[in-house]
């Protein structure tokens, strides 16, 4: 990080001390306290934090279940089981770390989208964006591996299902399948590997989030304008004002979170996964956690196996241009009028994907006793639109669009106000 | 604007809260549904006394211990001798030999068969599943096993069910290996109650239910105290959110 702004020396000797040797100190009043955030940040601002603090429940719980899981094929049930029966309190690391990983999805997908909408991932913040999307990346090959490690029907079958993706690659496929698997299907070495990648990545996860707030506080925020701050009227020390609002996101956040974790435990589960794993019974229907579901549905509503993996990857790996798509220099989507339109077209495209994702691709959408809409219908066009949304329209509404005009600056258009 | 999107989440909510309701219309009400919910402990016994004198016979219960009974309110020696009824494979002893012991309270249930061949063989080839956690390992839940239990009835005319199969209204497809396992007086409960088939589904999905989840009961009431607490403390958080800025406004 950029080395912070000369400091008085501290008057406390041992402070000082340590000052001299590592201003860690310095550091901390620099990048907590002073850092000059724009001083119009609505909630959904809160969401970055939210997700970092998900991150350490689920290090956190991860760490105290690995302590009573065992990974091996015959026992990894059992031991989850033996969790939630006979370990203290082990019922709620085990449905805090699995519920979990659902509200991390939450907060990173609400805090993917607030960026989407204001145009957070315009210059000057390509990196800090890039960043963001690879710790995304990250999360979803975790999430994935993680929920293997229960070892139930879902489990093996998800995870039979996207190892198998990779057998679309061209000549070396079915190779690198078997060596993902350590053997000729999902089995023992499978569940050992994804144990251990799934202890390794959320390291790795932290660290990016680590790079991500470092490119963050090189930049700054954005903010609900898009304007940047003009000035020390325009900006806001981080401490004690955006502690203040985040600590009671976090209240929110957990009122939620925590009303699943005791009330509904098994919301987002699959009741296949309460089944042990038997590779000699496939599931009638076999879905992923409901994250995955957009992307489950972008992979089945392409007809070529290899084009629908490229699809399904290229979904997010498209992100990484969007700051070269949407060219307009207007970041907030508030004076952007059709690019508001369809951003929440894009939004209700998404979560219909997720639908689609949900049901059966040969299931049918009943409309009346004569007519209905196949799945895979539903999902070709959302796909068509997801695609054309972030390729074809943004880049052309940023050529057509005539914004609304923007305020001088963040003070300017609050009238003083925060 | 804001209030019309109040009013439909307001609308939406009913809607559901009104769809689940009216699904739930011949369905028992389970005792341990609802932020209060907790197991009724007579209808648990009895469920117990269902399993132990009719489910047993072809099903195990694996992750349930003997001395876990006692959660449900059977006291020690009932829990002692419910496990002596059985001979538990045990050893070596000094000599180096296995040996057969009558079960104890430490003792997982057991269960009815060694292994899945015997089950198989013993079962027309059909596997009958470990009832552990089947409560949680079903789309319906405590609704859906009560609606296999009492769902047996004669084949609609030209519905051919195959041999050795029983057509069952819940179970998905209709033709179930199951045999039907309720009939009235099956069992003579303790309490006196009169062993009906819906009595006796009723009680031993209570029963199930606490099987897949013993910890539901400790769960939502630490969960009403976890809330209580965070809602007071995010107000209180609100309030030095809206202190802290009141200089700015």
């Amino acid at each position: 990080m950029p080395a912070p702004a000369a400091v008085p020396p501290p008057e406390n000797a041992v402070v000082r001390w340590i000052e001299e040797r590592l201003p860690i100190f310095g550091f901390v009043k620099h990048h907590l306290r002073d850092y000059p955030t724009p001083r119009n940040l609505n909630y959904l601002w809160n969401f970055g934090s939210i997700a970092g603090v998900m991150l350490v429940v689920m290090i956190v719980t991860g760490v105290l279940l690995a302590m009573q899981y065992t990974a091996n094929v015959n026992m990894a049930f059992d031991s989850v089981e033996r969790i939630m029966r006979d370990v203290n309190y082990g019922w709620l690391l085990r449905y805090l770390h699995m519920n979990g990983g659902s509200f991390f999805f939450i907060a990173v997908y609400i805090h993917l989208f607030r960026g989407l909408y204001y145009g957070s991932y315009k210059a000057p913040r390509e990196i800090l964006w890039w960043l963001g999307l690879i710790i995304l990346l990250l999360m979803m090959a975790t999430a994935f591996m993680g929920y293997v490690l229960p070892w139930g029907q879902m489990s093996y079958w998800a995870a039979t299902v996207i190892t198998n993706l990779f057998s679309a690659i061209p000549w070396v496929g079915d190779s690198i399948v078997t060596w993902l698997w350590g053997g000729f299907s999902v089995d023992n070495p499978t569940l050992n590997r994804f144990y251990a990648l799934h202890y390794l990545l959320p390291f790795v996860i932290f660290a990016v989030v680590f790079v991500h707030l470092w490119a963050l506080h090189t930049v700054k925020s954005n903010n609900p304008l898009g304007v940047e701050p003009k000035g020390k009227q325009d900006t806001i020390p981080f401490h004690p004002y955006y502690t203040a609002k985040d600590f009671f996101g976090f209240g929110m956040f957990f009122i939620v979170y925590l009303g699943v974790v005791f009330f509904a435990p098994n919301l987002f589960s699959e009741p296949d996964n309460y089944i042990q794993a038997n590779p000699m019974v496939t599931p009638p229907h076999i879905v992923p956690e409901w994250y995955f579901l957009p992307y489950y549905a972008i992979l089945r509503s392409i007809p070529d196996k290899l084009l629908g993996v490229i699809a399904m990857f290229g979904s997010i790996l498209v992100l990484f241009v969007l700051p070269w798509l949407d060219r307009s220099p207007i970041k907030s989507g508030r004076f952007r009028p059709i690019f508001k339109q369809l951003f929440w077209l894009f939004v209700v495209d998404c979560v219909v994907l997720g639908w689609v994702g949900k049901n059966s691709p040969d299931a049918i959408l009943r409309i009346s006793d004569t007519v209905g809409v196949p799945f895979l219908v539903i999902g070709r066009i959302a796909t068509a639109y997801y695609f054309g949304h972030l390729l074809v329209l943004l880049p052309l509404i940023a050529a057509i669009e005539k914004p609304k005009p923007l305020p001088d600056s963040i003070s300017a258009a609050s009238g003083g106000k925060g | 604007m804001r209030g019309q999107r109040i009013l439909t989440l307001a609308v939406l909510g009913a809607a559901l809260f009104a769809r689940a309701a009216a699904a739930a219309d011949d369905l028992p009400r389970w005792s341990f549904d609802g932020v209060f919910g907790s197991y009724d402990r007579a209808a648990a016994k009895r469920g117990f006394q269902v399993y132990h004198d009719v489910c047993s016979a072809c099903h195990s219960l694996n992750l349930v211990y003997y001395r876990n009974l006692q959660q449900i309110g059977f006291t020690e020696d009932e829990v002692k001798a419910f496990a002596a009824e059985k001979q538990v494979n045990d050893g070596p002893n000094d000599q180096g030999e296995m040996y057969q012991r009558p079960g104890r309270p430490s003792d997982h249930i057991v269960p009815p068969f060694a292994n899945e061949q015997q089950a198989r063989m013993a079962n027309n080839g059909a596997l009958p599943p470990d009832l552990s956690v089947i409560t949680k390992a079903r789309k319906g839940g405590p609704d859906y096993i009560y609606s296999v239990l009492t769902g047996f009835v004669d084949a609609p005319e030209g519905v051919k069910v195959p041999d050795g199969m029983f057509y069952n209204t819940a179970f998905p497809g209709h033709a179930i290996a199951m045999p039907p396992p309720l009939v009235d007086g099956a069992v003579t409960f303790a309490d006196g109650t009169n062993a009906t088939v819906p009595q006796m589904a009723a009680d031993v999905v209570v029963f199930l239910n606490w099987a897949a989840e013993p910890e539901l009961e400790a769960r939502k009431k630490l969960g009403v105290q976890v809330l209580i607490f965070l809602v007071l403390l995010t107000a209180m958080l609100y309030a030095v959110k809206r202190k802290v800025w009141s200089a700015l406004h």
